[in-house]
């Protein structure tokens, strides 16, 4: 009973915060200049899953999970440094069997306790098969996970043996491999806790979920628009510093920019392209353009007789080379894109791994060498470059123009054409059954900021995101043992040994990385993006 | 449906009353109703039989078909003449781009990238830095031919079974209109994205055959409805009184007096299905590239018009003169076959 | 005229599941849904198969449409990807829908019809050349041209109406949208009525009319006009329905949560629900509106008669 009442008036107090805020935005602005009452008016698009954490996948349910939970571990804005956030410990003395240790007294926002089952029922619920969880894939590497989710078949245990209460504050984690960096990979939204209701009544969350995170859900009406508000009896330390967030969900980016630029909107992470060559007049300087930790690539069918001789790997470098990234990122992207020297991301920074220029002479633009090594590797397979993309995405412009610098290199204007695929569900079809022929685009967006994530599911063999189908033993062994090593400088030298053999073999051409983008109106300032391209919301101030 | 109680019937909007007069007098009175060789001939033979002539007047009228007076007047049209010349110019430009410029549509440098015109580059660059003016020029040729092919495809196919629909009624109108329905509830959509991507080779023929099917069901509904009208017209009773045939009577009477809506609409369309093409070719369905057309050209330059003008104009005025040509073009054709108009 | 419309009625009903039908197995051949939901990623086999089995996707088509319509009668039209229901969508949806269509329609209509009229009486003149310029300018340049243009000058720099539809719906905020909506159809109609009221006014009952000495507003109206409208009323008719399911450059630029946003979101996303449950309704819509335009024919000629 105590519980219930104690939530019926954190809503009541939240209601009238909003009241507040949306009544008198105006008026209430005090002399200081920032309103801790005033609510952010942000951009939104719809989620493509059900609010579930094991269940998403993409930015947009991605933002709000990240506004009503708060991991085990959260990463910096800034520097993406991995530090613990609802955990208190996370040791391993073997780097395979880890005990997690929570900071007692956290609440999700109904009032319930966080304990460990909060965390262990969440992941089992995550891996069990039947419960369709499209990111079921991040608990592999827990033992047991074979059993809730068979490759074939009814699954044969309801939960994963390798996770065990302690007490309720403590669980332990049995891997099936050794992975010295997995506690960083922890602030992942797969790994969100939940509460006990997330059971209970499964429907009634989904409508309104609850978590333990800065925020809460105050209202949600579906594809329109979700009100959240401060979370009070949140626990953390990156507590609001504005009065609430309503996310407003657009049809098209085209349309939030002209809500923005008339005033209707606060905050727009959804800039399009074509408004990029004015935002800076239009926006009068509020906006912000930060590498974010997605790296755009073209890959190529490795499973095609033609694409997997030592001759095509030239080819594969020759094609690299005739691409001029500089020019390309600055015009068609206006520099929201950087030219890509390695296969990671600015973001992880020196010591997370990050290495400009690893690529070497590759990742160069140089239209005569490319020329020769095309010309030296017996020419394009199949006399003809096709870029495979999905034309529901923006990716067009890109592909034209990358097209365009290797036709002006090999001085044929048929050496290279866009290829589109209608629906990106087709695209992936084709990606993911080997029907590929030619050079397809390919994107990685990391999930957590480790040089891990860019390399082991991307490159090595078998791997879920290898869609070039690249297979080099040693890079593979390579990887097993920097996830081995205790160091965490060792394991990192040990990857980028790795990632340099990809500048050889050339599965995939890195093209650039990608930032992420943020325009605000004069009624917000202190916007920042994480690497993640999400907006810090619980940092922004109203004035 | 009983058309027969229809003929029985008063026209209360014909209040020039020649319902009550006897049948050949009504039918020279309105000679220019009729207007058509059928109605004249049918006069022609009975004067013949009552007071014979020399068969040189008869060839005469033979000779001059309503198509033939139709052509008589067009030939003297300013508008026609015109409206041919431009079609001429716009058809020599699709055939023989190399005549108007020797730039390569493909040839592109992203460092002119949007950049105004230059010397020998009179309307300057698009975002990939090609040159917009051989781009205008290589693109009439795909555009042209999706939007003539198309449109008469449609026009014809909806004009046909329209038609057939408006004039016999009954089942015939029911199959016709309910599949037209169905066919009209398919989103484009859907069916460029099932239509285009299940026959893989996207030749300029597929867009068209897929603007057709899409395009018939509504020149269909107005070539049904036209019929409609035409068919309760008095000059029709007439001549089906004179015991005209099914065929003659769709062919010689209610054909041109029904066809000039669906030359408005065909004429629109024309424009609306070269934009459309473009919107296939968006989604990654229609053309491929490097097929060069206006419609790929409009589309992309969509995104930059407040940053480059010029990549939406040039384009973009090249359809409108084609559109224009057209309106003119059946505008013309249409005042020469509406005898009312003389 | 009751058993006319009684058999269009039931004419319907094969319309109608020919039409679910034929829907159903296009969004089918656009292939495999599933693999999209895991994004960038190669799915999970095992947790993709279960997602196969929810949607019944393992069944041959023709036991999915069994299930689907099964599902139909009980009001059942299922769920997208995200779990909401569609029934949920169709609530939001064709309320906003109607409301742009109602505006667009209404804005087509009458200066359509408005601007066709003084263009055929008086061909070759100031009006006439007016609507053959506005026709070009609307038929080259593609509506997200026009709508963002109009969006930005009128909405943003000017700040005259609303730049985005938003929610709730106002006739002020819909105006705009309504107008980009209307422009392509507003050229055919007004072409359309230019060329039959040009036809008609040569016409024997015009000359009678106007010498029997009718005021020329009568002759106008109730001779002139009412004759030349029935190919404009059959454009009209098939277009109602277009206005409603091909909104979708208009809804996207002006965020309108319609029928066209969510037909697009159905399609790429390849989820036959959506696509099935959106397009049942517009066709139904289509099949309304024509025969209302057939009913419509007996009422501006009663020559056409219909048992």
């Amino acid at each position: 009973m105590p519980v219930a009442t104690r939530v019926r008036w954190a809503v009541i107090a939240a209601t009238s915060v909003a009241l507040v805020a949306t009544g008198c935005s105006s008026s209430s602005s005090s002399s200081s200049g920032t309103n801790a009452n005033g609510v952010v008016q942000a951009w939104w698009g719809d989620p493509q899953n059900p609010l579930e954490p094991v269940n998403t996948n993409e930015v947009n349910g991605g933002a709000v999970l990240n506004m009503i939970f708060t991991g085990l571990v959260s990463y910096d804005p800034k520097t993406s440094k991995a530090s613990n956030a609802n955990a208190d410990s996370i040791t391993s003395t073997d780097q395979q069997n880890w005990t997690v240790k929570l900071k007692p007294g956290w609440k999700f926002s109904d009032g319930t306790t966080v304990t460990a089952s909060s965390y262990v029922d969440a992941w089992n619920y995550g891996a069990l098969v039947t419960n369709k969880q499209v990111n079921a894939s991040f608990f592999q590497y827990v033992q047991g996970y074979n059993d809730v989710a068979p490759p074939t078949g009814a699954p044969t245990a309801q939960t994963m043996s390798g996770l065990k209460v302690v007490d309720d504050n403590t669980f332990t984690v049995a891997l099936s491999q050794k992975f010295s960096t997995w506690p960083q990979t922890l602030g992942y939204s797969a790994y969100y806790p939940v509460p006990k209701s997330f059971f209970t009544d499964h429907a009634a969350y989904l409508n309104k979920p609850v978590g333990n995170g800065p925020y809460l859900i105050q209202s949600w009406t579906r594809s329109q628009k979700m009100q959240l508000r401060p979370n009070t009896a949140y626990s953390g330390t990156n507590k609001p510093k504005n009065g609430g967030i309503d996310l407003k969900v657009y049809t098209d980016t085209n349309a939030a920019y002209a809500d923005l630029q008339s005033g209707n909107l606060d905050l727009d992470n959804g800039i399009p392209n074509s408004a990029l060559k004015t935002i800076q007049t239009d926006l009068n300087g509020r906006y912000i353009n930060e590498p974010a930790g997605i790296i755009q690539t073209i890959s190529f069918p490795l499973y095609q007789v033609d694409w997997n001789t030592d001759n095509a790997k030239l080819v594969r470098q020759g094609i690299s080379m005739a691409i001029d990234r500089a020019t390309i990122t600055k015009v068609v992207f206006t520099s929201t894109r950087t030219p890509a020297t390695d296969w990671t991301s600015p973001v992880l920074g020196d010591a997370g791994g990050y290495k400009a220029g690893l690529c070497g002479s590759v990742c160069n633009f140089d239209a005569a060498k490319a020329k020769q090594l095309i010309q030296q590797g017996g020419g394009i397979p199949g006399g003809q470059l096709t870029i495979s993309y999905n034309a529901d995405g923006p990716h067009k412009e890109w592909v034209d123009a990358v097209c365009n610098s290797i036709n002006n290199a090999m001085g044929d204007t048929k050496s290279c054409v866009g290829r589109p695929v209608g629906t990106f569900a087709d695209f992936r079809n084709q990606v993911t059954t080997k029907q590929m022929t030619g050079a397809f685009r390919t994107g990685w967006q990391m999930d957590y900021p480790l040089i891990q994530d860019f390399l082991q599911p991307v490159y090595t063999t078998g791997a879920s995101s290898n869609d070039s189908h690249y297979s080099n033993a040693q890079f593979d062994a390579l990887v097993s043992k920097a996830n081995a090593d205790a160091d965490v400088t060792q394991s990192v030298t040990d990857f980028q040994t790795a990632e340099k053999m990809l500048a050889t073999d050339l599965p995939a051409i890195p093209l650039w990385y990608q930032n992420g983008t943020a325009g605000w109106s004069s009624k917000v300032s202190n916007v920042m993006l994480d690497p993640f391209s999400v907006p810090v919301y619980s940092e922004i101030t109203v004035k | 449906m009983p058309d027969q109680d229809k003929y029985n019937e008063a026209d209360p909007l014909s209040e020039a009353g020649t319902g009550e007069e006897e049948m050949p007098s009504a039918v020279e009175s309105r000679t220019f109703d009729l207007g058509t060789m059928e109605g004249q001939s049918l006069i022609k033979a009975e004067r013949l039989a009552d007071h014979p002539e020399t068969p040189a007047i008869e060839d005469r009228v033979v000779a001059r078909s309503l198509w033939q007076d139709a052509w008589r007047d067009l030939r003297r049209n300013p508008i026609f003449i015109i409206s041919g010349l431009l079609i001429i110019f716009l058809v020599v430009m699709a055939i023989w781009p190399g005549l108007f410029t020797s730039t390569d549509p493909l040839k592109c440098d992203l460092s002119k990238s949007q950049q105004g015109a230059e010397s020998g580059h009179p309307f300057g660059f698009d975002t990939q830095g090609c040159d917009v003016y051989s781009r205008t020029v290589h693109g009439a040729r795909a555009s042209i031919t999706v939007g003539v092919c198309a449109t008469a495809g449609a026009a014809l196919t909806g004009t046909v079974l329209g038609g057939l629909a408006g004039f016999f009624g009954g089942w015939l109108d029911s199959v016709v209109s309910r599949i037209a329905d169905i066919f009209f509830g398919i989103p484009i959509l859907l069916g460029g994205l099932v239509f285009l991507s299940v026959i893989p080779s996207q030749s300029i023929w597929i867009v068209v055959a897929f603007i057709v099917v899409l395009g018939w069901p509504q020149l269909a509904r107005i070539g049904r409805g036209a019929v409609i009208t035409a068919k309760q017209q008095d000059y029709v009773t007439a001549a089906r009184a004179l015991g005209a045939g099914n065929a003659r009577l769709m062919l010689r009477h209610i054909l041109p007096n029904a066809v000039a809506p669906i030359i408005v609409v065909a004429t629109i369309a024309l424009g609306t299905y070269i934009a459309l093409e473009a919107t296939l070719s968006f989604l990654g369905v229609g053309l491929k590239p490097p097929t060069v057309s206006w419609g790929i050209d409009i589309s992309s330059a969509a995104d930059t018009f407040r940053n480059a003008p010029h990549m939406l104009l040039y384009p973009a005025g090249a359809l409108s003169l084609t559109v224009l040509a057209f309106i003119m073009l059946g505008d013309a054709v249409r005042d020469a076959l509406d005898p009312k108009l003389r | 005229m009751g058993r006319y419309v009684l058999r269009r009625l039931l004419q319907m009903i094969p319309v109608f599941i020919g039409t679910t039908f034929l829907i159903f197995v296009m969004v089918h051949a656009l292939g495999d849904p599933v693999n999209a939901l895991f994004g960038d990623k190669a799915p999970d086999p095992a947790v993709a198969a279960q997602i196969r089995a929810q949607y019944n996707l393992n069944d041959p088509l023709w036991l999915q449409y069994v299930k689907y319509m099964g599902n139909l009668f009980r009001w059942d039209f299922g769920t997208t990807f995200s779990g909401q229901t569609v029934t949920s969508l169709l609530a939001t949806a064709y309320p906003a829908t109607l409301k742009l269509t109602a505006v667009a329609f209404t804005i087509e209509v009458v200066f359509g019809i408005g601007f066709g009229l003084i263009s055929g009486l008086r061909r070759g003149g100031v009006a006439d050349n007016s609507v053959l310029i506005l026709t070009l300018v609307v038929i080259s340049i593609p509506t997200f041209v026009t709508g963002y243009v109009l969006q930005y000058l009128i909405g943003v720099k000017w700040g005259i109406v609303p730049a985005t539809a938003g929610d709730p719906l106002t006739l002020q905020s819909l105006l705009l949208p309504g107008i980009v909506l209307a422009s392509v159809s507003l050229a055919y109609v007004a072409r359309l009525t230019r060329t039959t009221v040009a036809e008609n006014s040569k016409a024997d009952y015009v000359r009678t009319a106007t010498a029997k000495g009718l005021p020329r507003r009568r002759v106008v109206i109730n001779h002139l006009l009412r004759n030349s409208l029935i190919p404009v009323v059959t454009f009209l008719g098939t277009d109602l329905g277009a206005l409603m399911g091909g909104a979708l450059v208009t809804e996207r630029i002006f965020n309108i949560h319609g029928v066209g946003f969510y037909l697009y979101q159905g399609i790429v996303r390849q989820n036959s629900n959506t696509v099935v449950g959106f397009v049942t309704i517009l066709v139904i819509v289509f099949l309304a509106a024509n025969l209302l335009v057939d009913l419509l024919y007996a009422v501006l000629d009663p020559r056409i008669r219909y048992a």
